[in-house]
């Protein structure tokens, strides 16, 4: 089973990709496909490859909210014991994926980059410490979750129709009585610019270590003439505003050229720039996962390079 | 108020990680151990809502967690009101190696919260070794308490709490959420504070950990570690070698095949 996820009328990518994968499994295992769809029962039709289709709709449904969709999915759980439930890595997997393990009493993985049926065992590799590790691991018993990193599985998505049987489920009760609401949704903010649309940008990460050597990397970023960005550390840490952010809770981008200059390539990042036409990466640890989807590398230390290539483009 | 804020200790993402002889953990021995960024950030957050009204912040930790004196010292010194270090009955907890579940760690904080309750823990969203789950959401179902994660903004309103939820892209949700609750922080609404040497060097001198024995809630159970293993690229970047100007010279000779750099 799979959990939808759409925002403004649009099933996400995430989900189509994880519908696919399902169908895979679910072939491998000699069963089938259902898709949970929850508030938006008009978007069914998004959801080609499934086979089932259940749809619970509700007010407090309408847009993601933890409670609301905790309980319900837990209602459809019961109801249709599916063998494992899918859901993408990002906010709503980090949200619900932990709690339904407790209450569902089933084994999770997270992070997870692919999965795998070995002898009806199902198998699913995770990534850990910044996608520095990665583990396999066995969802024991009769019921497993795991919470999929996009990208992880085959783009191209099948948009083939919809020809799925659609079940429809009443709302648990305790919709009516939940201890959250939801006040108002807060669409992005534009900000200073739109680095989607940058032809080249000059990306940092942990590895410039201080706010006071950022200004080395804006340097290089003014010599090229092209919008610094950065990984998510860089951003939390308030050294570059949140528009300027590559990764899967920030902007996806996908420049002629990504230079990446001290980012270890944490699979949050990587989700969110491995298309770029060309990526150059530049870290010291020659482990460092960056290098895995990189074009060019150095393991050059940033501090040397920087100001050399600064030099050079100056002419 | 009361707010608890769970902190670990996972490794330093910088250093090279290490795995064992049989590949199935890793080796703790060289590691360096620091506090997980997400929770530095929720300890923030749990700082600024205390400087903004009436709250005392309990700083909690695992007695076992390698670093754990080092990382509730510095919790004090920058504003923490109380620190705690948990251990189970018998006066000892293993955690287990690094990287293999969160399952024993989510039921002693559970046990310690259940004995002695919080109007709101506050904890990082994610933990850089989570493998089998987060520990926020995981103690929320525990507890039976109301849960957000990926929280960028938490501020009191009377009995609840305001919760800025982000999303992909930067949309967000913004959430009244009742208290008791449980939130993960992704980003403080400030970036941490610093701890100055002295003020962590005062709080280890006064010596104010406090050791506290708690019974485990019962909990789930995990997911079976079969291997471990770096990754395996299946596609490795080709490497420019030589000084730093000479790898200088290629990056230029690539961004100018493009057009990117003239001349």
């Amino acid at each position: 089973m799979v959990l939808a996820e759409h925002t403004g009328g649009q099933v996400s990518e995430e989900t189509q990709e994880l519908i696919r994968h399902a169908h895979e499994l679910a072939s491998a295992l000699g069963g089938l496909t259902e898709v949970a769809l929850f508030g938006r029962t008009d978007l069914a039709g998004q959801l080609g490859g499934a086979d089932i289709v259940v749809t619970v709709d509700h007010p407090a449904l309408s847009e993601y909210l933890p409670e609301a969709y905790e309980r319900t999915l837990l209602e459809v759980l019961a109801e249709r014991s599916p063998r494992l439930l899918l859901m993408s890595n990002g906010t709503t997997g980090l949200d619900l994926a932990a709690a339904l393990s407790v209450r569902w009493d089933a084994a999770l993985a997270t992070s997870v980059s692919s999965l795998e049926i070995d002898e009806d065992a199902v198998t699913a590799t995770a990534q850990i410490l910044g996608g520095k590790v990665l583990v396999r691991v066995e969802l024991p018993g009769e019921r497993g979750i795991a919470t999929v990193l996009g990208g992880a599985f085959d783009a191209e998505t099948r948009k083939s129709a919809l020809d799925a049987e659609v079940i429809e489920v009443a709302p648990p009760a305790g919709l009516d009585a939940l201890r959250m609401s939801l006040r108002q949704v807060l669409e992005a903010d534009p900000g200073d610019l739109d680095i989607s649309s940058a032809e080249m940008l000059v990306s940092v990460g942990r590895g410039i270590e201080s706010q006071e050597k950022m200004e080395i990397v804006a340097e290089l970023a003014d010599a090229l003439g092209v919008p610094l960005s950065a990984s998510r550390p860089v951003v939390d840490a308030g050294w570059l505003p949140k528009t300027r952010q590559v990764g899967q809770s920030g902007v996806k981008v996908k420049p002629r050229v990504y230079l990446a200059l001290g980012i270890s390539g944490a699979p949050e990042h990587l989700e969110g720039m491995r298309n770029a036409e060309l990526i150059l990466a530049c870290n010291t640890d020659p482990g460092a996962p960056i290098f895995g989807v990189a074009h060019y590398g150095t393991t050059v230390d940033l501090f040397d390079l920087v100001p050399e290539l600064v030099a050079k483009v100056r002419g | 108020m009361r707010i608890v804020v769970p902190l670990k200790a996972v490794p330093d993402l910088v250093e090279e990680i290490d795995l064992n002889a049989d590949g199935t953990g890793i080796d703790r021995e060289y590691l360096t151990f620091v506090l997980g960024e997400w929770d530095a950030q929720a300890l923030e957050e749990a700082l600024l809502i205390k400087d903004a009204g009436a709250a005392e912040v309990v700083a909690v930790g695992l007695a076992d967690d390698p670093e754990i004196d080092q990382i509730l010292y510095t919790a004090l010194a920058k504003g923490a009101d109380v620190a705690v270090k948990l251990t189970d009955a018998a006066g000892a907890v293993s955690p287990g190696p690094a990287g293999t579940g969160i399952a024993d760690r989510a039921a002693l904080l559970a046990g310690y919260l259940a004995s002695q309750p919080a109007d709101l823990v506050v904890s990082g969203v994610q933990a850089a070794d989570d493998l089998d789950g987060q520990l926020p959401p995981t103690l929320a179902a525990l507890l039976d308490l109301p849960h957000v994660s990926v929280a960028v903004s938490v501020e009191v309103d009377g009995s609840s709490v305001i919760v800025c939820q982000e999303f992909a892209g930067g949309r967000s949700h913004e959430l009244q959420v009742q208290m008791p609750a449980v939130i993960g922080v992704q980003s403080a609404r400030q970036a941490p504070r610093y701890a100055p040497i002295t003020r962590i060097r005062q709080a280890m001198q006064a010596g104010e950990l406090t050791v506290c024995a708690v019974s485990p809630l019962p909990t789930r159970a995990g997911a079976v570690v079969r291997r471990m293993h770096r990754p395996e690229a299946s596609h490795q970047a080709e490497m420019l070698t030589g000084s730093a100007g000479d790898v200088a010279d290629q990056i230029v000779g690539l961004l100018r095949a493009r057009g990117l750099v003239k001349g």
